[in-house]
């Protein structure tokens, strides 16, 4: 295979992407069509990596990789399969009350280790859903059945018992504790959750939801940048990849005379800003190596480097500038912050390239490395295998950024539009 | 082997903490200063300015102060003078802490370029006989001796209202033109079953342990919780700490929370959030608690607990009903902006009827109290601003209102962040974890509020609290030269910062035509 680095923007961009797709080639059972959470042995399927399959789908058919036949095929397997699984109270089911749980058995479809019914990881996976009723529109038997089955799986959601009785939504429920102790507090990829669950034509959250939630932001000067705060990355991309927010504005955004799109792009530049910073010495940041968010790392474990102590994480949500950060890249998130700043995260993709490619082999991503633990390369550790939430937020905002599909899709989306109105977004395309 | 000298029974709320101090040098030197053995109640006054029931921080400073401007003065305490601040609160806490600073940094020693000490474990006794031995060196203040010279008579004993205008106390009637209540407060009694069977710690009685619990359960992730969580695990204790809520100190901010959640990670510390202990047992001389986190149960092994969740207003006993005192068991003796009780001679101060129960605001009520009871003084309480300061490692601090709070009412605000990995002198004293965020309300350089997360944050947040309580805005501070270098340099920072962002494009146009010379 031809070495990424000396490949045109485009070409390089098509080869991430597309190696990117194949994860969902490869991890999915054609049965069910539930998809891998990662590579790694004995992975549970997750409903969120299945959103983002369902929403890469339609790319895959525009570019040739698939056949529209497929993309419906494998489209419609996977909302029949969520369409009939069983939706009860028993701690074994697939769901309750529309929603389904984070992690489920690949084969039988039931719940897997005990995970929560899932909110925001429920609303990716209906963001993947409205994304193929978006784009399957031809008159067939075929989509005219996915039409169908997603209208009936988004009616099904019963949005306003999610609340649990609070102003806001609750994170998640369990059979035998109840609703999760905790909601959703400050800025986070939960906005199109909010979205969604407004616009539901059966069970709509209040539009005072959306206003209480937005309560909890925080406006900050950091670095000089004004900016809607969150840490992780991954939370100013993850509505982004089936929203286009650029140049509307809700009633936060309108009053701080900004919007969510520039937002993105702000977040991005203090990750950029953070990383040449550098402020606990890790090795590699800089200029063209940030990306600091949510993803697997290099376990649970205080380790002394060059005479300074790290303490490491596994599986974290990382963020910048407070932490916590312990010298993992997580390259997807570069890739995701395409459509927002494409002046800063196309360097840093080629600059993986170049100096990690041990990290990029077969423009493959892996969730995290970390250049601060040293091993036989500059890339130091690597984490092992791929994990199904990067490739799918790479397909997406690759994408975005070559095409925009996914956000003019769902533009189209009625149910998208009435959400944003009733969240009180106008302006822009929504004019 | 008993950890105490004087081992108590689980603590009752009217079980004086005196009778498990450790009776050494420093334990009857405390006593001699905070209680005389040997006191002899003066001859009551006919009658006094001010009566006060309560010789804590609020009762102390009022006492002091009414003397002072020539008011006749009683106070009362049954128990220990100083009250909990002193003698089970923060100066004991603070004493600790210290000592557990210390041995966290020896351990980290390579990190500011020493070798670690060829021993770096901690020795909890003499930990805790300095922290003695400090309590009992500050306590010489307070003492009665000391308050006699001052003019209060001092009085000890259990005080009841006699009527609208009188205290009986050990047998005698004082009777008042006005009157303070200041009884202040004690650990609340967790509702766990078992718990009391088992036996639990709480401040009045952890720091009388005169040997380190091996293994030590905190029950409540809110300020005392988390402080001693900390130092003890730095002492040596492997500590457990569960938290009901799904951060530590849900009052203060998001990453505020998440600094300390990591910071007590860091050093050790057994965090379990979003979990409850649902029942303690005791089996073959070890407690054990069941906890439960969503559909998580699971079972620990301890040697001690810990309870450090919230506290409640000792307003009991006093007979307030005779005095027209209208209370409540939860929320203390109700008074209005002025700290005037229902009945208008009497009134209160600090814990016992304030929500922020802080020892800083013991002070700040009690002066309030002198001069609306004594001189017609229409202070309020609601003009106060307040600060407070978890001091964990790194500390927490926070003044006026959340950026939570201002936006439930609607006022525009916008915060600027300073990090304190910025800061030169943060970086050079490796002390580089947290931020400094100053919140404005928006268009404007107006403080609404103020958050530190820093090592030194309680001594950093008083720069703030002056400007707001001075009404000095941020712009202001920018002219206010700091010393360099300085951590407090990060509130320069800020207000650096702020000023950046006034710098319009037409004003850099401006700018750069006048300097095209």
């Amino acid at each position: 295979m031809t070495e990424p680095c000396v490949l045109s923007d485009g070409d390089l961009l098509d080869g991430f992407q597309r190696a990117a797709f194949n994860y969902f080639v490869q991890e999915c059972n054609l049965t069910n069509g539930l998809i891998a959470d990662t590579t790694r042995e004995g992975a549970p399927a997750s409903i969120a990596v299945v959103g983002f399959a369902l929403s890469s789908y339609p790319v895959a058919a525009e570019r040739g990789w698939m056949t529209r036949a497929d993309a419906v095929a494998r489209t419609l397997v996977t909302l029949r399969f969520f369409w009939n699984s069983p939706q009860s109270e028993h701690p074994d089911a697939t769901g309750y009350k529309g929603f389904y749980y984070h992690f489920l058995d690949m084969h039988s479809g039931k719940r897997l280790w005990h995970s929560e019914l899932s909110l925001i990881d429920t609303t990716l996976l209906l963001a993947g859903v409205l994304t193929a009723s978006a784009y399957f529109t031809e008159s067939t038997p075929k989509e005219m059945e996915i039409r169908e089955l997603a209208d009936a799986l988004y009616r099904r959601i019963d949005w306003q018992w999610a609340q649990g009785g609070e102003a806001t939504v609750r994170q998640g429920w369990k059979p035998d504790s109840g609703f999760l102790h905790y909601g959703w507090d400050g800025y986070s990829e939960a906005t199109i959750l909010y979205v969604l669950g407004l616009a539901s034509p059966t069970h709509p959250l209040p539009n005072s939801s959306y206003a209480a939630w937005t309560t909890t932001y925080q406006w900050e000067n950091i670095y000089d940048s004004d900016i809607l705060y969150a840490g992780p990355l991954f939370i100013h991309q993850f509505s982004h990849a089936w929203i286009d927010f650029d140049g509307i504005q809700d009633r936060f955004m309108r009053e701080k005379d900004s919007n969510y799109f520039e937002n993105t792009r702000r977040a991005t530049y203090i990750q950029r800003e953070y990383a040449q910073r550098n402020p606990h010495e890790f090795k590699g940041y800089g200029e063209d190596c940030w990306g600091i968010t949510a993803g697997d790392g290099p376990g649970s474990k205080t380790l002394r480097i060059d005479g300074i102590e790290r303490r490491l994480f596994g599986y974290v949500a990382r963020g910048v500038p407070y932490g916590p950060d312990d010298g993992t890249i997580a390259p997807a998130t570069v890739l995701a912050s395409l459509p927002f700043a494409p002046e800063i995260a196309l360097p840093a993709l080629r600059h993986f390239c170049r100096r990690y490619p041990d990290v990029v082999r077969d423009c493959r991503i892996p969730s995290g490395f970390n250049p601060t633990l040293a091993s036989g390369g500059p890339s130091g550790w690597i984490s092992e295998g791929y994990f199904g939430l990067d490739q799918g937020i790479i397909v997406l905002m690759v994408e975005n950024y070559r095409s925009r599909l996914i956000w003019k899709l769902m533009r189209e989306s009625p149910y998208i539009r009435l959400g944003l109105h009733r969240a009180g977004f106008a302006g822009g395309w929504l004019s | 082997m008993s950890l105490f000298f004087q081992k108590a029974n689980p603590m009752q709320h009217d079980e004086l903490p005196h009778r498990t101090l450790p009776i050494d040098h420093d334990g009857l030197t405390l006593l001699d200063n905070v209680h005389p053995p040997a006191w002899q109640n003066p001859k009551p006054a006919d009658s006094y300015n001010l009566v006060i029931v309560g010789a804590g921080p609020a009762g102390l400073v009022a006492a002091r102060a009414a003397a002072a401007l020539g008011a006749k003065v009683a106070l009362i305490e049954r128990n220990l003078i100083g009250g909990d601040c002193l003698n089970v609160g923060c100066v004991p806490s603070k004493a600790i802490i210290r000592t557990s600073r210390l041995y966290a940094e020896m351990r980290n020693a390579e990190n500011f370029g020493a070798r670690v000490p060829s021993d770096a474990s901690a020795d909890f006794s003499i930990a805790m006989e300095r922290m003695r031995r400090i309590r009992a060196h500050i306590s010489r203040g307070d003492s009665p001796r000391r308050l006699s010279a001052e003019g209060v008579d001092v009085y000890f004993g259990e005080a009841r209202f006699a009527g609208p205008g009188a205290v009986a106390v050990d047998g005698k009637a004082l009777r008042f033109k006005k009157a303070l209540i200041a009884t202040g407060a004690r650990p609340r009694t967790p509702s766990c079953p078992g718990l009391a069977e088992a036996g639990y710690l709480t401040n009045e009685s952890v720091f009388n342990l005169l040997e380190r619990p091996q293994r030590l359960l905190v029950i409540g992730g809110g300020p005392l919780g988390c402080e001693l969580a900390q130092a003890f695990c730095r002492l040596g204790s492997h500590v457990i700490i569960a938290q009901m809520k799904p951060t530590f100190l849900p009052k203060e901010e998001r990453d505020a929370a998440q600094i300390l959640s990591d910071a007590l990670t860091r050093d050790g510390v057994e965090i379990h959030l979003n979990t409850e202990v649902i029942a303690v047992r005791t089996e073959g001389g070890q407690k054990i608690a069941d906890l439960v986190s969503d559909d998580n149960k699971f079972s620990i092994s301890v040697d001690e607990i810990l309870t450090g969740t919230g506290r409640t207003p000792n307003v009991e006993g006093m007979n307030l009903e005779a005095a027209g005192v209208q209370y409540d068991t939860a929320t203390g003796v109700l008074v209005n902006d002025f700290l005037q009780t229902t009945n208008a001679r009497i009134y209160a101060a600090g814990d016992v009827c304030l929500k922020h129960k802080f020892t800083h605001t013991a002070d700040a009520s009690a002066r309030i109290v002198v001069q609306n009871a004594l001189f017609l003084g229409r202070k309020r309480l609601t003009a106060l601003t307040i600060p407070w300061c978890t001091y964990t490692d790194p500390e927490i601090a926070h003044v006026g209102l959340y950026v939570r709070e201002a936006r439930e009412k609607a006022i525009p605000v916008k915060t600027f962040t300073i990090l304190m990995h910025d800061v030169d002198r943060a970086v050079t004293d490796g002390e580089d974890e947290g931020f400094v965020k100053i919140h404005l309300r928006e268009g404007t350089d107006r403080i609404l509020g103020a958050t530190v997360v820093a090592r030194h944050a309680g001594e950093m947040i008083n720069g703030l609290s002056l400007a707001i309580s001075s009404g000095i805005g941020l712009r202001a501070l920018a002219r206010v030269i700091h010393t360099y270098p300085t951590q407090a340099e990060a509130i320069k920072m800020a207000a650096d910062a702020y000023n950046r962002t006034r710098l319009t494009p037409t004003l850099k146009s401006l700018s750069r035509r006048w300097l095209a010379w």
